[in-house]
Parts: structure tokens; C-alpha cells; sequence
């Protein structure tokens, strides 16, 4: 396991620094594709933040006011996207779906970070007893691929929207764990925190004002990669029937759905997948262009 | 030698802790699992009977130490709703998800690396720029959506696939093959994604390094050099990532059989879950992390054997 964990971070910081690049050519390119990158996932999240806040203010359509009437109707000038089966409108269950979107995302993401940064930063700083048990711990976790251990947890607690969030987090804390531990290894290690020892500074300070501020970078960059996984993990689980249940509106529900009507109004799953979509390429983005720019190969 | 041991050991740590967290997911979080079973209205009596059926009235380390010995001897319980042995179950199902697991891995593999290492030897051209951007929209498009719109493209408008469903081996080799070929892409356009980014910058990696630029100065055709001497140094960590991904499609067929409607494991895992049967859901989400965990272990062995520095390390 240890092998394949160091391939994968030799891997991603390929990924992320493409370290053989000649650097006088590539460093204007890439920054500009950093701040491109930086640029346009903010602002396609900037976007879905809006439509959220703009369901939250109530200036879209009830999205369960149904209407038999017009069930199925294509998109037009009275229902942007469309109505479902029920006649509810398309745009407005987007729309109340963005909000359970980031609401998981961003809580199921501070959970994971929360739990696997106080325990790696614990095995990490302490090493040795306390290293050895908290990774094996870890190691056991990661046996489970992320969605399996969202669904076994979510069987046991049941659905809905806490219970999602939780399932999510505890699923990604292994790799938070992971990413603290070994910025607090290198961390414990480095001459000014010895330095800072020696003049006889708190653990707890030192741990805040110099291990914490300096490994923050792999912490924030993959706080964003795991927000796009939490946003897709809940759309499947939802997709499942095991997420967000009704009467919430939820783009993975959305899409299970509309699966069964989609030969006749192919609409009805397009715009909730291509909701999906979107989110998950805004926060992949994102964290590519914040990667490109905390990598210190970068500048 | 000393490292492969070393490597069994931990494997059968990590074993181990995998069934600890197996059996206390699905026993010490709150809850009666019986109740939970049986729903909150059950009759007591029926209750009862179902907890000493399942043991559950036992101390929780009898149990465990009970559940631990059935699982290594491969007994992991009766299904509740079925009647039949968990294992059989798992068994019956799980040609349908392997073989859409070496499917997908079959197809990661065959279009991602060379799409990576094709990027990397155009690289900044027009191709590179093209296979960046399909890059990014399979790391970002759900499996799921994009099988829903496979089956509105080729199985309802161009009529050429099957739709969902799943005919046996047996019966037709040649339906069985077409019947996976949609969700066996849906389930593989993130990793060939993943694949091609990795060995794309794999590659640009190895090409600066000092063997490449002597093969260079020797006059070696650019060709020669990237097929020949950096594909095959950029592969080491493609190997470990594909192996990840392999373990990983396991759990990724839940969804992507959902979609479909095949009869696989993951199917059955959704279906054990509706009918509340908690035996067959602990049996296959454990089944799942024990495959996960022995892949795992051999994408370690392999990486030592592709990359001697790692036995020095």
C-alpha cells in the first residue's frame, strides 16, 4: 500500500508540475493556464453559487409545483429547461438541486478535512506508536473505494441529507489523513521548527504558526478535488436512491427519474446531468489552477 | 525477498483491519441491525428469533471473533431475504462485473496511454491541446450520465447496441460482448482520463532525463526515442495508477450497473440493501475491500518489479 501511495503522489505532482517541462519556456504558458484555469472554474462555480442563492431568495419557480398539464414540455419561454413527468420545472429542481450540491460538497469536505487532518497531523507529529496505528487504520479505510464505504454507511444510518453529508466525509477522510501526515513528517522535521523548539515555542504554536501555514497547499488543493468527488458521490448516491430523498430536489435523483421517459423528452436528463458536469469541472478547475500555483516547480 | 515478506505481512494487517471495519460499520454503529432489518414496527418476538439466528444476542467480540472465523474460512453468512449462502451469491454474480471490470481496464488502458503518450510527443500542438480538453471533460462528466446518453445515441437513435441487460456468456459470447461495451465506456471514460494525464506528463518527465538526451545525440529517430526508451521508463507509474484503478472499478459498477440494468455484484449489493438483507450487503461490501486490498498488493509486487529502485529504498 505504502508503494502505491508514494507512486500516486510521485504521479500527481507530475501531474500537477510536469516537473520535465524546460522552465524558461513553460512558466508564462503555465501560470496563464493556472490563472485560466483559476478564472473560469470560478466563475462556473461563481454561477452555480448564484443559482443556489437565487433559490434561496425564492426567485425561482417552486420546484415542486406540478402541473399535469404540462408535464414533459420541451424547453421554451415559460420553462427554460423543460418539465419533468409531473410537470415540474427543470430549471427550478436544478436550481433547489445546486443548493443540496454545495451544501454536501462543502460539508461532507470540511468533515473529511477536519477528521483526516487532526488524525494525520497526530500520526505524523508524534511518529512512531501513534504513526503506526492511525495509518494502519487508514490503510484498512482506504480497502473501501469511496462510494462503497458512503454506501455501506449510508445503509446502516439511513438516507437523507445529514446522513449523506456524513457518509461522504467519513469516506474521504484516508486521504486527508494521508496528506497531513506527511506534511507534519516533513513538517517535525524542518530546521524552523527545530529552530522554533529550541526557542521554546508551544507545540501547539508551532503546529499552527509554522508546520500548518507551510503544508496548507496540498490541504486546500485537495479540499477542492474532493469537493468535485463529494458533489459526484452524492449525485450516485441519489442516482441510487440511497442520497437526498424527497421532497428535496437532487441532480443525481433528477436523473434517475427521468431515465425512464428519456426516448420521448431527452431534455429531462440532459440538463441534470450537464448540472453535474459542470460542478465538477468548475471544482476541477479550480484545483488545477490552485495547484499550478502553490507548486513551488510552478515559479 | 525481505520486501515482498514484509509486504505479505502488512496485506494481512490491512486484511484484517478491513473485516474490523466491515463488521463495525455494520454492527456498532447505532441501531439495532435486526430493526433495522425488520423496520421499527417488527413484532418483538420475531425480533428476538432474528437476532439469536444471527447471533446477535452473543457479547459483540463473540461475535466478532464468530464472523471473523466464518469469513476466512469463506462462509459469510446466509442471506436473510434469498435463503442461500452469501458466497454462492457473490459467486453467481460476479463473471457479470469482472468481466465489465476487464472491459473498462481493457479500454483505459488501450485508448488512455497512447492518447497521453501521443499528447506528450505533439506537445503544444493542436492534438495536444484536443486530447487536454477531452481530458478534462472526462475527469469531470458522471459515468452515469454519460451512459444514459450512450444508450439515447446508439441504442435508441442509431439502434446499434443493446440498452441495458445482460446475456450470458454461454448463450452468445458476441451479445454478451455488445451488452457490455456501453457501460464497460462509461465506467472507463474517467480512468482513461486519469491514464492519459499520467502518461502524458510521465512522459515529459523521462524525456529530460539524461539517458534521453544521450539517445538523442547519438542521432536516434524522435520516434524511436519515444515509443522505444520513454514510453516504456513512463509506465512505471502508469502501472501503479492503472492497478489503483482496476481495485477501484469493483465499486464503480454499482452505479454503472444500475444504469444498465446487468445482473452484477453491484446490482445485487443495491438489491440487498432494498430488500434490508444486512448478511448480503456485509458479505459483498467486504468481498469488495478484500479484492480491493489483494489488488493493491499485487500492483505493489509489480511495481517492484518494474522499478528496481524501490527494493534499495
Amino acid at each position: 500500500m505504502a508503494v502505491v501511495w508514494r507512486a500516486k503522489q510521485l504521479t500527481m505532482r507530475n501531474l500537477s508540475s510536469k516537473a520535465g517541462e524546460p522552465p524558461r519556456l513553460s512558466r508564462p504558458r503555465r501560470l496563464l493556464k493556472s490563472q485560466l484555469n483559476i478564472w473560469l472554474g470560478g466563475l462556473l462555480l461563481a454561477a452555480i453559487c448564484l443559482l443556489a442563492a437565487a433559490s434561496w431568495w425564492g426567485l425561482v419557480p417552486d420546484p415542486d409545483a406540478m402541473s399535469i398539464r404540462e408535464r414533459l414540455s420541451p424547453p421554451g419561454r415559460s420553462h427554460w429547461l423543460g418539465t419533468d413527468h409531473f410537470g415540474r420545472d427543470i430549471f427550478a429542481r436544478i436550481a433547489y438541486g445546486s443548493r443540496v450540491a454545495l451544501l454536501v460538497g462543502a460539508g461532507s469536505t470540511s468533515l473529511a478535512g477536519a477528521i483526516g487532518v487532526v488524525l494525520g497531523a497526530w500520526a505524523g507529529y508524534k511518529g512512531g506508536w501513534w504513526d503506526e496505528v492511525i495509518m494502519r487504520f487508514i490503510d484498512g479505510l482506504m480497502a473501501f473505494p469511496g462510494i462503497l464505504l458512503a454506501v455501506m454507511l449510508v445503509t446502516v444510518m439511513g438516507p437523507g441529507l445529514g446522513n449523506t453529508i456524513v457518509a461522504i466525509g467519513v469516506a474521504n477522510v484516508p486521504v486527508f489523513a494521508r496528506i497531513a501526515r506527511g506534511v507534519f513528517l516533513t513538517g517535525r522535521r524542518a530546521l524552523y521548527v527545530e529552530a522554533a523548539h529550541a526557542l521554546g515555542a508551544r507545540t501547539w504554536d508551532i503546529i499552527r504558526y509554522h508546520i500548518l501555514p507551510n503544508g496548507i497547499g496540498p490541504i486546500l488543493v485537495q479540499a477542492a478535488v474532493t469537493f468535485a468527488a463529494a458533489v459526484l458521490t452524492e449525485a450516485s448516491l441519489s442516482y441510487l436512491g440511497l442520497g437526498i430523498q424527497p421532497p428535496y430536489a437532487s441532480w443525481g435523483r433528477m436523473l434517475k427519474e427521468a431515465q425512464p421517459q428519456m426516448g420521448r423528452a431527452p431534455w429531462t436528463v440532459l440538463s441534470p446531468g450537464a448540472a453535474i458536469f459542470i460542478a465538477v469541472l468548475a471544482l476541477n478547475l479550480l484545483g488545477d489552477g490552485i495547484r499550478d500555483r502553490l507548486d513551488p516547480e510552478t515559479h | 525477498m525481505q520486501y515482498v515478506w514484509r509486504r505479505i505481512g502488512a496485506l494481512a494487517v490491512t486484511l484484517v483491519i478491513a473485516c474490523t471495519i466491515t463488521f463495525a460499520v455494520f454492527n456498532i454503529v447505532p441501531g439495532d441491525p435486526a430493526m433495522l432489518m425488520l423496520g421499527t414496527e417488527a413484532d418483538p418476538e420475531v425480533l428476538a428469533n432474528l437476532r439469536r439466528q444471527l447471533g446477535l444476542d452473543l457479547p459483540l467480540h463473540v461475535q466478532y471473533f464468530k464472523w471473523l472465523k466464518s469469513a476466512v474460512t469463506g462462509d459469510l453468512g446466509i442471506s436473510i431475504r434469498l435463503g442461500r449462502p452469501v458466497a454462492a451469491l457473490i459467486l453467481e454474480r460476479l463473471p457479470v462485473t469482472a468481466s465489465l471490470a476487464v472491459l473498462a481496464m481493457a479500454l483505459t488502458v488501450s485508448i488512455g496511454v497512447p492518447a497521453g503518450a501521443y499528447g506528450a510527443f505533439r506537445r503544444g500542438r493542436a492534438a495536444d491541446y484536443l486530447i487536454n480538453i477531452l481530458t478534462q471533460v472526462g475527469l469531470a462528466i458522471p459515468h452515469f450520465w454519460l451512459g444514459i446518453l450512450l444508450i439515447l445515441l446508439f441504442s435508441m437513435k442509431l439502434r446499434l447496441l443493446p440498452p441495458g441487460g445482460f446475456v450470458p456468456w454461454d448463450k452468445s459470447p458476441w451479445q454478451a460482448f455488445l451488452s457490455l461495451v456501453l457501460p464497460a465506456f462509461a465506467l472507463a471514460s474517467h480512468r482513461i482520463a486519469q491514464i492519459s494525464r499520467i502518461t502524458r506528463s510521465a512522459m515529459l518527465d523521462v524525456l529530460h532525463k539524461d539517458y534521453i538526451r544521450t539517445a538523442r545525440g547519438k542521432g536516434l529517430p524522435h520516434r524511436m526515442l519515444i515509443y522505444k526508451h520513454a514510453l516504456k521508463n513512463s509506465l512505471i507509474p502508469v502501472v501503479t495508477v492503472a492497478g489503483m484503478q482496476f481495485a477501484g472499478l469493483l465499486a464503480g459498477s454499482i452505479v454503472a450497473e444500475e444504469v444498465f440494468a446487468l445482473p452484477g455484484l453491484g446490482r445485487l449489493l443495491l438489491q440487498a440493501i432494498g430488500y434490508r438483507d444486512l448478511p448480503l450487503v456485509q458479505g459483498i461490501s467486504l468481498f469488495i475491500a478484500l479484492v480491493v486490498v489483494v489488488i493493491n498488493f499485487i500492483t505493489d509486487v509489480l511495481y517492484l518489479l518494474l522499478d528496481p529502485r524501490v527494493r534499495y529504498d
